[in-house]
């Protein structure tokens, strides 16, 4: 097995190119520069045969993935924070345009003031527009998450947001097992759309649409985000046949007797991997929910999962300003049907980069008898 | 040209949603003639959104793709890339947008697809305003003139956007100007910027008989009357070579017959027709055209 350090950046980078696509198109920003950097450079020394488009913003990164997606081939993009909110509009056309394109999100604070540390406010400001989203943990899950990326968004016909964390991330070296170009050609295979632009077979793409049949293109939107859980599986499973390595909706770390659970997503996993150690070396019952795909939201596993926990304590990056951390409302909204609830608590654990450290998660299960599970908790 | 050698193939479908004598459902009919149907069209906000027909019908004879406002250009150079990819290089890759499109929303894009000589047609079909919100100002609207945003005129000292010289100053494949009231001009343009590798635009001036407040069958007399007056200056650039300008009338005529051919402009002041009128004068001696 062919192994080497890469950055985060570079594995995404890596992944993009055993997907084979035909149109990149990027604008820089601060952390994901390292993506395309690397993206340009195989482009340029043959090493994957596409076209990169060097556009003047992000609004047209995402538009010109759009175009080549429209024209029936593969595309992608990749951006961060300000960048993703400027995409926004065009984020939702390709939604409705049911167009696959794959775009990897460095995760970054979104200012005033400028921030360029990670939080996830920039990919949770979009988690309603029928984007599937992943969150990558490691290196490695990101470059397989590329690849899983493709095969399902080509399937489902809806665009995937994969992200990784800015910096701790993009930024960091890991170690990373390189798939063989085969491997990646037998798991993924050619883009082969039904409809696109095509001159021999001419058809419109986006005519105005009343209501009736506005309507049903939006129901089909969510049948086909229901129908996904079954595609990713199918994914995950092809993958692991292919590449050995196994990946689910979720992830669980000594969960199954815990009574503390923490649930998180991106790469400050590993933090609370290392500090669940130390609780339970110190006889605290605790386990780690990591969540993979935010979108759609596997609700039934987490409930079933959750299930008879004291408490569930939710790490969020992000928060929905007059209302709680996007995390907590979902796993609220999932166990809100079991008779015996654990005590949920919705906490900020980071925005903006604010370092966390092993203590900080093992204060919080330590000191949860002072904590609140009724209101926003927030760090000292 | 030969007027025989338009095509008798129709491109644009009849029962369009075009208002009578709009000059942006004629264009349209006439450059997909000269275009043909290896041809795709990627087309932003603009009253061709609605003219183009509601899903799920279509007025076009050729692919077509709606994108949001400010997009055009960059989604045009995802598509012509993903042509030349799948070795599909002779589609035309056409963006067909109005003047809030590509003066104002969409000018960014315009520029960066521009500056890269993405390989694409862009055509402005400019009616002077935001026609399809209910006559709002765009930066195409000429000093002076009436729209629900400039109730008593669009102020004096702004000057309308020179959308040829600022794509020029991209040294862009071909820039034209052009409008279908001169289809032999028209044609002739169409034909070069089809023929041309690079980016290419073209700036038509278009009608808009309710936004100008026009009769429907003056559609036609009144872009002539823009030309024949020097308010629209029928011209092109080809890279490297110096702006040329392709048709002169013989004598300009006043441009009082223009704008007193038009609503919008019913009340302008003796003052301010004057002023127009110099603004013109000096505009066609930079052009050397008087
Ligand atoms: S409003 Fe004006 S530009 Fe729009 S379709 Fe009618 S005539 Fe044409």
């Amino acid at each position: 097995m062919n192994k080497d350090m890469m950055l985060g950046s570079e594995a995404v980078a890596l992944g993009v190119k055993l997907a084979r696509p035909k149109v990149i198109s990027a604008y820089p920003i601060t952390p994901q520069t390292h993506i395309i950097e690397t993206i340009s450079e195989m482009v340029d020394n043959g090493e994957l045969d596409a076209s990169f488009i060097r556009v003047e913003s992000e609004l047209s990164a995402i538009s010109a993935a759009m175009g080549a997606s429209q024209a029936g081939v593969r595309a992608f993009t990749a951006t961060s924070s300000h960048g993703l909110a400027l995409m926004h509009e065009v984020l939702h056309w390709i939604v409705g345009a049911r167009l696959p394109v794959v775009l990897v999100n460095a995760n970054r604070a979104i200012g005033s003031p400028w921030n360029i540390w990670t939080d996830q406010t920039d990919s949770m400001s979009q988690r309603d527009l029928g984007w599937l989203q992943v969150y990558c943990e490691t290196a490695q899950e990101a470059l397989d998450t590329v690849l899983q990326a493709f095969y399902v968004a080509e399937k489902v016909l809806l665009p995937i947001m994969v992200m990784i964390d800015g910096f701790i991330l993009s930024h960091t070296l890991e170690e990373v097992v390189i798939p063989e170009q085969e491997q990646a050609d037998e798991f993924l295979p050619p883009y082969k759309p039904e409809y696109y632009l095509d001159v021999e077979n001419p058809m419109s793409f986006g005519n105005p649409a009343k209501g009736d049949v506005f309507y049903l293109f939006r129901k089909d939107i969510q049948r086909s985000m229901e129908a996904s859980f079954g595609v990713i599986g199918e994914a995950h499973e092809k993958f692991k046949k292919v590449f050995g390595r196994d990946y689910g909706l979720y992830e669980y770390y000594r969960l199954s007797d815990a009574d503390i659970v923490f649930v998180i997503a991106g790469a400050l996993t590993g933090t609370v991997r290392v500090a669940v150690d130390r609780l339970r070396d110190s006889g605290v019952k605790a386990g780690l929910l990591k969540i993979r795909y935010f979108r759609p939201f596997p609700k039934d596993e987490i409930r079933e999962l959750l299930k008879g926990k004291s408490s569930v304590i939710v790490l969020n990056r992000s928060l929905s300003f007059g209302s709680s951390g996007q995390i907590t409302q979902e796993v609220m909204g999932a166990l809100y049907y079991e008779k015996e609830k654990p005590k949920i608590y919705d906490y900020i654990l980071s925005l903006g980069g604010k370092e966390v450290f092993v203590d900080d998660i093992v204060n919080i299960a330590e000191n949860l008898g002072t904590l609140s599970s009724s209101n926003i908790l927030w760090r000292e | 040209m030969d007027f025989r050698d338009i095509t008798n193939v129709e491109y644009v479908n009849q029962g369009d949603y075009a208002c009578p004598g709009c000059g942006a459902g004629l264009s349209m009919r006439h450059a997909l003639k000269v275009l043909g149907e290896k041809t795709a069209i990627v087309m932003p906000a603009s009253c061709w959104s609605i003219i183009a027909g509601v899903f799920p019908t279509t007025a076009l004879q050729v692919p077509l793709m709606h994108v949001p406002f400010a997009t055009a250009a960059a989604v045009a150079s995802g598509v012509k890339n993903a042509f030349n990819e799948k070795g599909e290089e002779d589609v035309n890759v056409v963006c067909w947008a109005g003047d809030g499109g590509t003066f104002d929303i969409g000018l960014q894009a315009l520029s960066g697809a521009a500056e890269r000589k993405e390989d694409i047609i862009y055509v402005c079909y400019d009616n002077e305003a935001y026609m399809n919100t209910g006559i709002q100002r765009s930066s195409a609207t000429p000093p002076g003139a009436w729209t629900t945003t400039t109730p008593t005129g669009n102020p004096l000292v702004y000057d309308k956007k020179d959308m040829f010289n600022i794509v020029a100053s991209h040294n862009p494949a071909y820039v034209a100007t052009a409008t279908i009231a001169y289809p032999d001009d028209f044609y002739k343009k169409f034909e070069k910027a089809k023929n041309a590798k690079g980016f290419r635009f073209i700036h038509l001036l278009s009608t808009c008989p309710p936004g100008w407040r026009i009769d429907s069958k003056d559609s036609i007399k009144v872009m002539r009357l823009a030309v024949e007056s020097g308010m629209f200056v029928l011209m092109e650039k080809e890279q490297g070579k110096p702006i040329n300008v392709t048709y002169r009338p013989e004598r300009f005529i006043p441009v009082k017959e223009y704008l007193s051919a038009q609503g919008r402009y019913r009340h302008l002041s003796e003052e301010t027709v004057n002023e127009i009128q110099d603004r013109v004068n000096r505009r066609l001696k930079e052009l050397g055209l008087i």
